[in-house]
């Protein structure tokens, strides 16, 4: 029974390590493309911050008016 | 899971680690591979053997690697039949590399590894990073990063120290 745990978990170990990856500096192609970056859209990036300063129930903030309300 | 378990697991897990972590980059003191064994794509210089050489690994992405090409081509120009100036490209789709050197017009020898397996064998840290070997094939300065004059200045400076 031990034996068989071992393996199981050993198994698991492999599975798990198996799954593991880093980037390589010469494989950030798509991390590099401009699609990747958050802030592409500029109105996207101003709803996405209005978002989140009315979350936040913050004035001001990303250069977005209102009181917080999410409703304008 | 009990202590005894753990403690057999630990090693291995650890060793895996230590594997799927290992890393065998060109370094100083290294000589660069055979470059015709790599299918690269494009004309490889006659022979690099006898001549100064920089190695330059860049991505059309990579905009440092786009700072950096006015100042190899001027070193290409400035130092002639004397320098080889070999710059790889690693991007896995031709025509961003084409079109990049449509913008930036060089008088260099550029290859491409697109199958990116001279680059997974020299392992660079960074995008860009130059290699400068001496006569021998020897690598005797690394670059990691562009960082304009200050980069252009060690190039001149090595380089200098390789010819004279």
């Amino acid at each position: 029974m031990k034996t068989l745990t071992f393996l199981l978990a050993a198994a698991a170990v492999l599975i798990a390590g198996a799954g593991c990856a880093s980037v390589k500096p010469w494989q950030r192609g798509n991390l590099a493309d401009y699609t990747m970056r958050s802030d592409r859209d500029p109105v996207g990036t101003e709803q996405s911050e209005h978002i989140w300063f009315s979350r936040e129930e913050a004035n001001g903030g990303a250069g977005v008016g209102g009181g917080g309300c999410g409703c304008n | 899971m009990n202590t005894s378990l753990f403690k057999k697991i630990m090693p291995a897990a650890l060793l895996i680690g230590s594997l799927l972590s290992a890393n065998a980059a060109l370094k100083v003191g290294d000589i660069l591979p055979d470059l015709s064994t790599f299918q690269l794509e494009g004309k490889l210089p006659g022979s690099l053997k006898g001549k100064v050489v920089i190695v330059d690994f860049w991505a059309s992405w990579c905009l440092p690697c786009a700072e950096s090409f006015p100042t190899m081509d001027a070193l290409q120009k400035k130092y002639g039949d004397r320098l080889v100036v070999l710059a790889v490209n690693v991007d896995e789709n031709s025509s961003n590399m084409e079109k990049f050197l449509k913008e930036h017009s060089v008088s260099f020898t550029v290859v491409r590894d697109g199958k990116q397996k001279l680059v997974a064998v020299v392992s660079p840290e960074t995008m860009p990073t130059s290699f400068i070997l001496d006569a021998s094939g020897k690598v005797c300065f690394l670059h990691n990063g562009f960082h304009g004059d200050k980069t252009r200045q060690e190039y001149v400076k090595e380089i200098d120290s390789l010819l004279k």
